[in-house]
């Protein structure tokens, strides 16, 4: 793997630096970008196999792929930050691979993002205002977080104004949208019951533009840099599900997946932490595992850099990027969700089992009444008819 | 000295019905045993070899079919026009007399009163509460293939069920599918005692009408739907 440094967009020289990176690069292919910064042409293929990989595409495309690449030109990127906790920018910063950050950071030209660019204050804001004016209908625009929608979204700005006003201009002239992690896509933590700030995801507070949802906490920076590549190479955006995800990557349940199932359909367990099963690395089932609610490619593509990912290092799935995580997933360690009104630690089937002894004493008590209760003769026909 | 009564038998059940009602009965045990098991798997297999909860989930799935193909049967099957077994049986709250009949057996219910309901096949309040065990079974089809079906997402049953998705996470129609199964064993209970209750209160043999297909009574005439109905389950025609 190259060991080619990550933050040679530039140092100090903010805009004048960023335009003539811009002007330079947005001539050259991603491939020849790469080769200048000193990627081996081993290690693009390399890369193209992986992402041909994580795209659930036969190994048959990656020469196809490299092809692409190695033609299309780099498309402008822009990358808002709305109610977040910035997890998924660190996701993709700790990319181990250096080719992989290098693409996102680099090649890609994220033209604006809060968190590593450069430019601060008034010189971001208009950065961003130009790229948007310049690459109309262009650009990629990235959103992490969920945009708070309450009180006219007050409860949310960056640079004096509204994130729910920014994301519809800004998203209103991109190519496409790309709504990384569980709160972009669908409000995630943050719009957990009560959801004091009204978040929603992209999708929802801005109907009508075009959304690639990218759900997890944090999102897989590969499926990511896929989705992109994909477009890159496809001149389209991915298959979505009806949840606005793309197939390739959240097609599979975890549970269908997931290296543990055979412990699963075994009948083999997890029953407590730390216990034998545990340490045999059992189904997580009993634990609360949200794998078979889960729809993700976490088993096959794992997290950074295919290292391992929660199921893996003995901890059950949390379910985390389907619609509506936080509230319908939770509670984290137990199979079925609390039922409402019946206030915590009541679980549907502690309710149902006193439901049944109530209904069996009650009809116990009525056998008993009825047993000591005159018949009504047949023959006596007073009251019939 | 009274008269001695004079017990009339009648063909309530016909095969159809009474099979229906036994794959039901079994298919709900099963259902109910396997699927408390796939809650709490409390049986555990010994080695990686076992299958312990893939059998149990197995004969899940294929009691689950069995329950839908069952339900849908009988659903076609009061399309016919027998006296005991036609689709309006179903609805005795839409008719005056109907009405009336539920009341005589919610009398019969609270002690008010020790009449007994005239209908010879339906009893009017059980066949309304079947109303609701349909709905109910109608809620568990949807949520338990909806669950089913996310086993195979490109498939034909997963696109069908679509709406099922948007609306409900799976983690709620989980829940649902439980309190379901907890409903359905509370009119379980219901139904057992209460057939028990009117075999020995109308003398009629209502226990061993659903192996037989014959209840008896001493009533004279039998309606069924405001019609008046033969010993065959038929329906007399009206000469005028």
């Amino acid at each position: 793997m190259s060991e080619h440094k990550v933050d040679t967009v530039c140092d100090t020289g903010k805009q004048s630096c960023n335009a003539k990176q811009d002007s330079e690069s947005r001539d050259h292919s991603i491939g020849e970008m790469l080769r200048q910064r000193g990627v081996s042409r081993r290690d693009f293929l390399k890369f193209c196999s992986a992402m041909t990989a994580a795209m659930a595409l036969p190994a048959s495309f990656a020469p196809r792929v490299a092809q692409a690449l190695d033609e299309v030109k780099r498309p402008t990127l822009v990358w808002l930050e709305m109610q977040s906790c910035t997890g998924d920018t660190e996701a993709l910063l700790r990319s181990a691979n250096p080719t992989v950050a290098e693409i996102v950071l680099d090649i890609l030209s994220v033209d604006y993002h809060e968190t590593i660019m450069a430019a601060a204050g008034h010189q971001a804001e208009e950065a961003l205002d130009k790229t948007i004016a310049a690459y109309k209908g262009k650009y990629i625009c990235v959103i992490e977080g969920s945009i708070a929608m309450k009180d006219g979204g007050i409860y949310g700005s960056t640079g004096g104004k509204s994130h729910l006003d920014r994301a519809r201009q800004v998203c209103g002239g991109a190519l496409a949208t790309i709504a990384v992690g569980t709160c972009a896509s669908y409000g995630g933590i943050a719009a957990a019951v009560p959801n004091p700030t009204g978040a929603v995801g992209v999708q929802e507070a801005v109907p009508g533009v075009t959304v690639i949802n990218l759900p997890g906490c944090p999102v897989n920076a590969d499926n990511l840099t896929a989705t992109i590549v994909h477009y890159l190479v496809f001149g389209k955006i991915p298959a979505l599900d009806s949840h606005g995800r793309p197939l390739f990557a959240y097609g599979k349940r975890i549970h269908d997946n997931c290296e543990r199932r055979p412990h699963f359909d075994a009948g083999q367990y997890v029953e407590i932490w730390g216990d034998e099963g545990h340490r045999k690395g059992f189904c997580l089932y009993k634990m609360g595992c949200k794998g078979p609610a889960t729809f993700h490619n976490c088993p096959t593509q794992r997290y950074n850099e295919k290292t391992s990912w929660p199921v893996a290092a003995g901890h059950p799935c949390a379910g985390c990027s389907e619609p509506q995580f936080w509230d319908a997933m939770g509670p984290l360690y137990k199979r079925l969700p609390n039922v409402p009104g019946f206030g915590i630690e009541h679980t549907a089937d502690k309710i149902g089992i006193g439901m049944a002894i109530g209904v069996g004493a009650a009809f116990a008590a009525h056998g008993v009444i009825s047993a000591l209760r005159k018949d009504k003769n047949p023959a006596d026909k007073t009251k019939e008819d | 000295m009274s008269e001695p009564l004079v017990f009339k038998r009648y063909y309530v059940w016909q095969l159809p019905v009474r099979i229906c009602h036994w794959v039901n009965a079994l298919s709900i045990l099963l259902l109910s045993i396997t699927g408390f098991l796939i809650g709490y798997p409390v049986i555990a297999g010994n080695s990686p070899h076992s299958f312990v909860m893939g059998w149990v989930r197995f004969i899940h799935f294929v009691a689950g079919y069995a329950l839908l193909i069952s339900v849908i049967s009988r659903l076609l099957w009061s399309l016919n026009d027998h006296c005991f077994s036609g689709w309006r049986e179903y609805f005795p709250f839409l008719t005056r007399e109907g009405r009336k009949e539920i009341l005589v057996m919610l009398k019969f219910y609270f002690f008010i009163d020790r009449k007994t309901p005239d209908a010879v096949g339906h009893n009017p309040l059980a066949v309304t509460a079947y109303v609701g065990l349909f709905l109910l079974f109608a809620g568990m089809f949807v949520s338990g293939f909806a669950l089913y079906a996310e086993h195979a997402p490109g498939g034909t049953m997963f696109a069908t069920l679509k709406p099922v998705y948007l609306l409900l996470s799976s983690q709620t129609m989980r829940l649902y599918h439980h309190i379901g199964m907890w409903l359905i064993i509370c009119f379980v209970i219901n139904h057992i005692y209460s057939v028990w209750l009117l075999d020995v209160k109308e003398k009629g043999g209502e226990i061993t009408s659903i192996f037989s297909g014959y209840k008896y009574t001493t009533k004279v005439h039998v309606f069924s739907e405001g019609k008046e109905c033969d010993e065959n389950g038929c329906f007399i025609k009206i000469k005028k």
